[in-house]
């Protein structure tokens, strides 16, 4: 598979890898091949690269050699692509996921390399422009050894080894955009286990297309093979729409490349130190984390996977989890791990975001008040909506929506005193013994508090004065434990 | 033309010079028409250039190169220019940047005077497969200048500049000084940017000087050496005063004179002029020994794989899409590109071409390609050996005198073998310069070549001192 790397400028280039999307104006005479241009490596594709390498622990090479594979098409400037052949700079290296039945999978690569993009044709009616915008983005490209089982095997492979790219920093994993894509190689083995001959599918655009894809030619070698006919070393590309693969080229026919070592390029080099710093700097890979996750705060299995699903998601739980008081952290933890999996990917979904406005603190703080009631869960997702459009403190938020829950016992004792007064007929049913009415109070304190009575108490000082016939309502009846005490935590909100 | 070190004078005494120096800049030109050596003037430079030369010399701060005329080879851009390699492949092609020397020659104040004519991408020994038409010689009128660089060579031959760049691949900066009885040095592979270069073979490719005397070619040395961030294989190596180094003299260098190894008998003309230099530098203080030639069996079939094979990878990218030549009215792009390739291209090139993608192709890469470059690692080894045990190698620059006219382009192989003596520097990246020593006894010029460890340019231009005041 293929992905291309975040770096700012092109792989042997200045120019930038995105902005302008005008054709061909992000290019210069390096990426267009003109006559005496030559090309010199980007470092900060070089130092990716190797991080690639060190998070996949595949041997990284000291000295490596870029080579040039030719072939003449329009969208390929110099008539070669600058790639690395017979010695990558990585081989090696393997990645650990989990398979669709919960197991674990394992995938050995064969090797790891840097190359640069081509660029792109546009076709218009019956002309063909090309745009070099593209041409000379560097590539990195992953190959691994015959090893996944399944198409749902190679579907989670590959979904893992783009979460971990993008962990890394060094790919964004768009398959829209054609920065995360990848060619598949079937081969069926026998029943001594001997691989057969081995076919390749290109044009594959999603996971969901790669799975489609793969059904489709592994029933397709089956059935050669039931009629006693031989697969062909055929390159395929996928028709999504018409859900079956278009022989592009035999085998046979495939291209001499004619590859030669760039003697525009000294040897890639890779010291100790580098390998040093990359191995220093990784971060911690995400289905290490879910554990850890699970470990450290108790969250459950599946809440862990969909907050490292995504580095930043993770991040900011963590960040959340680091704003709480040492004495609540742990037991925030869940309620946290709930609301960054269920409101902050949502909204981020919703808003097409890509990152999250609102500070971790801030969503600490507004947890805490969840917590201590002082704001009402349903409330609460009022205030997040504001806070993450208008970046304002919840604290903020709460005062200027009015929102914070009324659990004053005496104000809660007049608001109920107020509804038993309006309703005696109700009053006197519930004293007769339909103490299902209870829910009839309840709902007439929330409409009467517009929501921000405080349902625990307001349900107890209820019952306690429906349970006390003779005394009047708005009488003290309850001090004697009082809930009406100053909040815990930082900044309480002052009604 | 004034000679430049009269202009340094003339600088010095804070003179106006440049007005005259390029009214005779133009008139030389013009009257040698026949010569072809400019494939076009930029003489619509000229005039803001002298006046700006002329405020400087008499404001007393003249550059390093002040009043110096240099032309460029056809292979070398300079921005806004043609720029065509001498080939239809590239016939209106503008360049869109300078090339590194360009720039750095500009910036010391020389005056870029023109482009010069060549062998197409830089492919010829004789100056004759130029879509311009042959540059003629004016060292010797029946015989070629040369080449590749045959323009550069022929204008400082006759006079109409100080100096000019060319390209070295296998020999064509010195191969055609040695023709035209001028000094060619071709720089260790890295020292000098080839960026803005037209590549020929990249790993071979080094830009070089033609000068009249050793003292330009120092100084234009000087200018287009050093690091160039564009250039990834040009070396940080520092920078040392080439000029000083031509008054060094070669007092205690060793010199290890070539006399055997040879793949035929040397002519007895080429025996004495290496016999002659010998005496002069012995006289001069050096150390000469005798030493044999490595490899040399070997030097010319090595060169041409790793160069073809690097030529035809160069050269694919000349498709027609982007630039140069197009075929008409055809609308697959394979059938395009061929009829693109086949109608810009010449014959020599085509040849070449032909032979280094057969180099590389599937079946024959491990017995062609593969082979000869493990064998230049071991000629690399052998030279640099060598030149631990003597600080210079004197051997000639060509088998033969030059060739007549056409005479070479019937007979391609023998074209080849006149690279024979030139290509070792080129497989070994290592220093080498190209010395007039007298003429033959037909009257055509007679040369000597010298060897140098990498980054001892010092040396070579040294010695090219001392065989030029001896032979004066
Ligand atoms: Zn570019």
């Amino acid at each position: 598979m293929h992905a291309q790397l975040l770096t700012r400028s092109k792989l042997f280039c200045v120019c930038a890898t995105a902005g302008e999307d005008l054709p061909n104006t992000r290019t210069c005479p390096v990426c267009l091949g003109h006559p005496g241009a030559l090309p010199v490596l980007n470092p900060e594709a070089a130092r990716m690269a190797v991080r690639a390498g060190t998070a996949f622990g595949g041997a990284l090479h000291h000295t490596s050699r870029f080579a040039r594979k030719h072939y003449f098409y329009p969208d390929l400037p110099k008539g070669y692509q600058i790639t690395q052949y017979e010695r990558p700079f990585c081989t090696g290296g393997a990645l650990r996921f989990r398979l669709p039945d919960g197991t674990d999978g394992h995938a050995a690569f064969e090797r790891i390399h840097l190359e640069e993009d081509a660029g792109k044709l546009l076709h218009d009616g019956s002309r063909v422009r090309a745009d070099y915008n593209r041409s000379g983005i560097p590539l990195l490209e992953i190959v691994t050894q015959p090893v996944l089982a399944s198409p749902e095997a190679a579907v989670a492979f590959l979904q893992e080894l783009r979460r971990v790219l993008m962990y890394l920093g060094i790919s964004d994993g768009s398959m829209e955009r054609a920065s995360f894509r990848c060619d598949a190689n079937v081969s069926l083995r026998d029943n001594s286990g001997t691989p057969g001959q081995r076919t390749e599918i290109k044009n594959l655009n999603s996971f969901r297309h790669i799975e489609h894809a793969l059904h489709w030619e592994i029933s397709r070698q089956r059935e050669l093979h039931a009629a006693g006919m031989d697969v062909q070393p055929v390159t395929l590309l996928w028709d999504e729409a018409g859900k079956a693969g278009r022989i592009m080229r035999g085998k046979e026919s495939a291209a001499d490349y004619h590859y030669l070592d760039d003697p525009d390029l000294p040897e890639m080099s890779i010291h100790d130190e580098e390998m040093e710093i990359a191995a220093g700097s990784l971060p911690e890979l995400p289905l290490i984390r879910a554990a850890r996750f699970v470990a450290a705060f108790g969250l459950t299995k599946y809440d862990a996977d969909v907050l490292t699903g995504a580095r930043l998601v993770a991040d900011y739980f963590e960040e959340i989890l680091a704003s709480f008081p040492d004495g609540i952290r742990l037991s925030m933890a869940t309620a946290a791990a709930h609301w960054v999996g269920g409101e902050v990917l949502a909204m981020m979904k919703e808003q097409a975001s890509e990152v999250i406005p609102v500070p971790a603190s801030h969503l600490a703080l507004l947890l805490e008040h969840v917590a201590a009631g002082s704001i009402s869960r349903t409330a609460s997702k009022q205030v997040f909506d504001r806070m993450w459009r208008s970046g304002e403190h919840p604290d903020h938020v709460i005062a200027a929506l009015d929102l914070r829950q009324i659990s004053d016992a005496d104000s809660l004792r007049t608001l109920a005193g107020q509804i038993l007064k309006a309703h005696p007929a109700q009053v006197q049913a519930y004293r007769d013994g339909k103490k299902g009415l209870l829910g009839f109070f309840m709902q007439k304190i929330l409409v009467l508090s517009q929501g921000k009575a405080d349902p625990l108490m307001s349900s107890s000082i209820l019952s306690a004065l429906l349970e006390s016939e003779r005394q009047e309502p708005g009488e003290s009846a309850g001090r004697r434990s009082d809930p009406e005490e100053e909040i815990p935590g930082r900044g309480g909100v002052r009604p | 033309m004034t000679s430049y070190s009269e202009i340094r004078k003339l600088i010095e005494a804070r003179k106006e010079f440049c007005a005259s120096l390029v009214d005779t800049l133009r008139s030389d030109a013009r009257n040698h028409e026949s010569i072809n050596a400019f494939v076009e003037l930029f003489d619509d430079d000229f005039d803001a250039y002298a006046r700006e030369a002329d405020r400087r010399s008499t404001g007393g701060n003249a550059r390093s190169l002040e009043g110096m005329c240099i032309g460029v080879k056809d292979n070398i851009l300079v921005k806004d220019r043609e720029c065509t390699a001498a080939s239809r492949m590239l016939r209106g092609h503008r360049a869109v940047y300078d090339a590194t020397v360009v720039r750095k020659l500009r910036a010391d104040g020389a005056l870029i005077v023109g482009r010069m004519n060549m062998d197409e991408f830089a492919m010829g020994s004789t100056g004759e497969t130029s879509v311009y038409g042959p540059t003629m010689n004016p060292a010797a009128n029946d015989r070629v200048p040369g080449g590749s660089s045959s323009g550069s060579a022929a204008a400082v031959a006759a006079g109409l500049l100080h100096a000019a760049l060319g390209s070295d691949t296998g020999g064509s900066v010195r191969q055609p000084a040695a023709c035209t009885g001028t000094i060619g040095l071709k720089p260790t592979y890295g020292r000098v940017s080839r960026s803005g270069l037209i590549a020929f073979a990249s790993s071979c490719d080094q830009i070089g000087v033609i000068a009249g005397t050793t003292e330009d070619a120092a100084r234009v040395l000087g200018s287009i050496a050093g690091k160039d961030g564009a250039d990834a294989e040009s070396a940080s190596e520092p920078v040392p005063d080439f000029a000083a180094a031509v008054r060094q003299g070669v007092r205690e260098l060793r010199v290890g004179r070539v006399t055997e190894g040879f793949i035929e008998d040397l002519p007895p003309q080429q025996a004495r002029a290496i016999s002659r230099s010998a005496e002069l530098l012995a006289s001069a203080g050096a150390r000469v020994t005798d030493v044999s030639l490595p490899m040399a069996e070997l030097l010319y079939p090595v060169y041409a794989v790793i160069a073809n094979a690097e030529a035809a990878s160069n050269l694919s990218r000349y498709d027609g899409v982007r630039y140069g030549r197009a075929a008409e009215g055809e609308t697959d792009f394979h059938t395009s590109t061929a009829r693109s390739r086949s109608e810009g291209f010449g014959r020599e090139v085509k040849r070449r071409i032909m032979i280094g993608t057969h180099v590389l192709s599937a079946g024959y890469r491990e017995k062609w390609f593969e082979q000869a470059a493990r064998l230049r690692r071991r000629i690399r080894e052998a030279y640099v050996t060598l030149l631990e045990s003597v600080d210079l190698l004197l051997l000639p620059v060509m088998p033969e005198p030059p060739a007549f006219r056409e005479e070479l382009l019937r007979d391609p192989l023998r074209m080849y073998r006149s690279d024979v003596y030139t290509v070792a520097a080129n497989l070994t990246g290592l220093p080498a310069i190209s010395v007039p020593v007298g003429k033959n006894e037909d009257g055509s010029p007679l040369a000597v070549q010298f060897m140098a460890p990498a980054f001892r340019e010092e040396w070579l231009l040294a010695a090219s001192a001392v065989i030029e005041g001896g032979t004066r």
